[in-house]
């Protein structure tokens, strides 16, 4: 019996919303939820976590399914991008290999530009990470005094060429001429781990990959990317302030495919929205040491890219391709 | 063709498959060799392990011209003629079962597949044909997309639209 | 040592508080159920039902997933025996001997071994965990890439033996596997690799999944439908308590290789990066290296179901390890667990244990308490699996032609895998019957990367010097292993041949 009453309820449910459907566009199936990387990573956690967020709020009609599509550097994610022209149940967990790997792959025939700005959720931010046991490394001079005297048998780990932290320490090499040994590992996590062990020399970490070691008095850092100091890291200097121009971040966007309706754009620009000033958004970031300041969607999100990607051709122009990639 | 053909043919094909392999690898852009200082070149692993396969290759073609493996002293037939048939078939359904999904989806498709097996090939009864055609749908179905969350391939909108009917009906009942 | 059994006491009152022992149970039987899909992993488990515990407590939500990881490990043993399809990487070792035992009528012998012998080494290893987790994490730290190439090494040879007698079709086996396994980015360099016919699929790279998927369950399935013309009849299994007494006496037959299994198991899962996989295949390498007859694993050895399964439950429970103190996984599902506990405001990392306790010691004592439940529910839902073997195969092979597709589509979200798998399960089929072996294969392409990846890190790492593997002692010793392995059937041939003229003198 109940089975039948919930049967005409639900009939009677779908009668009444179709004509609201029409006024308001809502998703009609589970809605694509593309990471850029694998399972376990940043963007992987980000995305299940808003999956879960948007699930236990009741914000969507329709659920939304996270799928890894990792293959290289985010070029398997962008190309089904590309793929899914028009699409309104697509959307794509964006990170800095959004800018870097269409630099990188030239064949890969996509604009990220076209791509529709949904949000940006957080700003990412890193450090350069010494062993704590290294006694002689206080300040960002002692430390490039010791790189050069290794002769780039100095051992940098990082999470592979063509990422965001190797681009970094080519900056690096560059800005304060000196030259190290990359040895990239899968994951920001492992290669935390491998500088406690000592296994490298330095890293250039995210907060939240060096957070813990760092409380526990494993590591330390000596220098950070960023404009300003940022909490909890009030102690540390910026590069800019020790006279060495670099700053550096990585973005945490969502965007929906190219050629979206607009009014698709807009529900997931809300959505996205209410999430992002939600108490357990904000608490995520907090603990895991991303900026979440400043909300930019729309125009803004797209001129936000714009610039980035120029920047990023740039900088790829600037310390040479070859230097990220290695054959 | 025998086996001892299949053989020969099998070995061939495996050494022309590794020198291709090579060849890829070699005409690809990736150092096969030691890069001072920081070891194995990234062409390196591949090259040099496909070049392994030639010579496996290279062995069993041998073995097999001097008739030390069994293969190569079998005469009976590769693939008997009742078994071709037999796999020749599985492998078409299979075949269709994959290519329709683009078409009708995966659930329409699936049960097809079912139909033609379960009835065309097993030759059981109308009522397990019907219980495992729909049956086996609706329990992945169920696991698939209610408890796991999955999104199953549905082919062209109009097929598309007959599951999201079912898919709306199961949201007002449960989410 | 008081205070280690009194937060276990605590963590074990927390476990069986209602809420917590129910998520115990659901996680078990969930996994299970999970882990006995074709294709389906704890991975996948684990990852799509991440979202469903933002409605309990942390330590609720996590006793789910971790209950959820054990019985998909009990699971995958399921269908190795009954279908002979790995449901997962970690369950490969298990269908070498599971299968043959179920083709010969003994399915419930292998599931009830599996199920034995997985709990065995779940219980050691977290006895293990409670008694030595900090030591052990110190350990963790002191593994490089040197140390893991060097593990890898004593993986590789365990698997001596496993090839079939060619030995040239056995080295192609392996090779080939290798060879599939660095399709794909590369990322040491970040260049694609063997990208065929430039199709941006091949990017990702070939999952072992479809390689798995397509070998075992394709081509296993045409394999069986040759040999029996499809008239099958799967020996039928009648299950009465005497029989289920007498499956349970036959303990004595594995338990020392399940012992030496479950400690292996737990160690190699400990170190981070290498996982359940090569735990279980370095375990059953072992048991059959050092079993008096070796010969009769693979033909259906009951000690090659149970080494494998004590292997892989240990190793999951010794992967929580460098997940909890050290923040990194240690296998890809540890890996979403990681991410889980980092969205339910707890930070795994060395603080961990002294600022979360009631968190820690909860999870361990569910350990226990969950290693009870999934083999009290595995032995129970013994003659449902074994139902399965006696359907007609005209109505069992479509049935699990049609999961092999969902599952595989479901694990990787691509119809491009399925027909993969379609392709390789056919090449595995026309290559087996020319007795090309295909284990070693499967095994290869699990190995692959972290063998490759390691190597090329070391090298990196001491300027293209290769004396840093024996430079490092941890490293030194591993290697001293695998060249022990490696000789020990050749030495034990010389001193039976030096024996034999002894003997026959005397």
């Amino acid at each position: 019996m109940k089975f039948l009453k919930t049967l005409t309820m639900s009939a009677a449910a779908l009668a009444i919303t179709a004509p609201a459907a029409l006024a308001e566009w809502q998703p009609r199936k589970p809605v694509e939820f593309i990471i850029m990387a694998g399972t376990g990573g940043g963007a992987d956690q980000i995305a299940r976590l808003l999956q879960g967020l948007i699930q236990s709020k009741g914000m969507s009609p329709r659920p939304f399914i996270p799928i890894n599509k990792p293959g290289g550097s985010g070029a398997e994610a962008l190309s089904y991008m590309a793929g899914k022209e028009g699409d309104n149940h697509t959307l794509l967990v964006a990170l800095n290999s959004f800018y870097t790997t269409p630099i990188i792959q030239e064949d890969l025939a996509i604009d990220i530009t076209e791509l529709a700005p949904i949000g940006r959720m957080a700003m990412d931010t890193f450090l350069l990470w010494v062993n704590s046991e290294r006694d002689d490394i206080t300040d960002l001079d002692s430390y490039v005094e010791k790189v050069k005297e290794a002769d780039s048998a100095w051992r940098v780990g990082g999470t592979g060429s063509g990422q965001e932290d190797s681009i970094l320490t080519a900056m690096m090499e560059k800005e304060m001429d000196y030259e190290v040994t990359y040895i990239p590992f899968p994951g920001g996590g492992t290669v935390a781990k491998n500088l406690v062990g000592n296994q490298v020399d330095s890293t250039v970490n995210n907060p939240a990959e060096q957070m813990e070691f760092w409380r526990a008095g494993n590591t330390k850092p000596i220098v950070q990317f960023n404009e300003e100091r940022e909490p909890p890291y009030e102690d540390v200097p910026t590069a800019q302030e020790l006279g060495v121009d670099i700053v550096y971040y990585m973005q945490r966007s969502i965007a929906g495919t190219k050629g979206m309706d607009p009014e698709a754009i807009e529900w997931y620009q809300n959505l996205f929205h209410e999430l992002f000033q939600s108490e357990e958004w904000q608490n995520y970031c907090e603990t895991d040491g991303l900026t979440c300041d400043e909300w930019l969607t729309g125009d803004d999100l797209a001129a936000f890219h714009e610039s980035q990607m120029q920047r990023h051709r740039e900088l790829i122009e600037e310390v040479g391709a070859e230097s990220i990639t290695n054959k | 063709m025998s086996v001892r053909t299949a053989e020969l043919l099998m070995a061939l094909a495996m050494l022309l498959a590794s020198i291709g392999l090579m060849a890829d690898v070699y005409f690809g852009d990736l150092v096969v060799g030691w890069v001072p200082g920081r070891g194995p070149g990234s062409g390196m692993w591949p090259f040099w392990l496909s070049l392994g396969m030639a010579l496996a290759s290279v062995w069993t073609l041998w073995r097999w011209y001097t008739g030390v493996t069994p293969e190569s002293r079998n005469n009976n037939p590769y693939i008997d003629p009742e078994t071709v048939f037999m796999v020749g078939v599985t492998v078409a359904a299979l075949f269709f079962l994959l290519l329709l999904s683009n078409y009708i989806g995966l659930y329409f498709s699936m049960i097809l597949f079912l139909l033609f097996y379960v009835k065309g090939i097993g030759r059981h009864g109308w009522g397990v044909t019907i219980g495992v055609t729909l049956g086996v749908p609706i329990g992945i179905y169920l696991l698939f997309e209610a408890a796991l969350n999955k999104y199953l391939p549905r082919g062209l909108p109009f097929f598309e639209n007959i599951i999201l009917y079912i898919d709306d009906f199961r949201y007002s009942i449960m989410y | 040592m008081d205070t280690i059994l009194s937060l276990l006491g605590a963590g074990l009152l927390q476990a069986f508080e209602p809420l917590n022992f129910a998520m115990i149970f659901l996680g078990c039987l969930a996994g299970l159920f999970i882990g006995a899909m074709p294709g389906l992993g704890s991975v996948n488990g684990v990852a799509i039902l991440l979202p469903v515990t933002f409605l309990v407590p942390p330590t609720a939500a996590i006793i789910f997933l971790a209950a959820l990881y054990y019985g998909a490990m009990y699971g995958g043993a399921v269908s190795s025996i009954t279908l002979g399809i790995p449901g997962s990487s970690t369950a490969v070792a298990t269908v070498f001997d599971g299968r043959p035992m179920a083709q010969s009528g003994r399915a419930d012998q292998a599931l009830m071994a599996a199920a034995i012998a997985s709990f065995i080494g779940g219980t050691i290893s977290v006895i293990l965990f409670t008694g030595f987790a900090p030591p052990l994490a110190a350990f963790a730290l002191k593994f490089g890439p040197q140390e893991e190439f060097a593990l890898m090494l004593v993986a590789f040879a365990t698997f001596i033996g496993l090839g079939g007698d060619d030995i040239p079709k056995t080295i192609f086996s392996i090779l080939i596997g290798l060879v599939l396994a660095a399709v794909g980015f590369d990322i040491i360099s970040g260049n694609p690799r063997l990208i065929f016919f430039d199709m941006v699929e091949f990017q990702r790279g070939i999952e072992f999944l479809v390689l798995a998927i397509g070998i075992y369950g394709i081509g296993e399935m045409i394999w069986t439908l040759e040999h029996t013309k499809g008239a099958v009849q799967m020996h039928k299994v009648q299950i009465t308590l005497k029989r289920v007494w007498d499956n349970f006496k036959q303990i004595k037959e594995y338990l020392p290789t399940t012992a030496m299994g479950s400690v292996v198991g737990f160690f190699v899962g400990t170190l981070p990066a290498a996982g359940a996989t090569p735990a279980s295949l370095m375990s059953y390498g072992l048991a059959k290296s050092f079993s008096k007859d070796g010969d009769s694993f693979g033909k259906g050895n009951v000690a090659g179901v149970a080494a494998p399964e004590a292997g892989n439950n240990a190793a999951s429970t010794g992967s929580m390890l460098p997940m909890l103190t050290l923040g990194i996984p240690g296998s890809p599902t540890t890996a979403i667990l990681l991410g889980g506990m980092i969205i339910w405001g707890l930070r795994p990392g060395p603080l961990l244990f002294s600022e979360s306790p009631d968190f820690v010691w909860g999870l361990i004592g569910s350990m226990y308490v969950a290693n009870f439940v999934t083999v009290a529910l595995n032995i129970a839902l013994i003659p449902v699996f074994i139902r399965v073997l006696a359907m007609p195969f005209t109505i069992l092979a479509p049935i699990i032609f049609v999961l092999c597709v969902v599952g595989v589509f479901a694990t990787t979200d691509r119809m491009f895998d399925t027909w993969l798998m379609l392709l390789l399960g056919c090449m595995g089929y026309l290559m087996r019957k020319l007795n090309y072996p295909v284990a070693p294969a499967v095994l290869a392409i699990v190995l692959g990367p972290l063998t490759e990846r390691s190597l090329r890190q070391s090298l990196i790492s001491s300027q293209g010097d290769p004396m840093t593997f024996i430079e490092r002692p941890i490293s030194l010793v591993c290697i001293l292993i695998a060249v022990a392995l490696v000789s020990y059937p050749f030495v034990q041939k010389m001193i039976r041949k030096r024996k034999e003229p002894a003997e026959a003198a005397e």
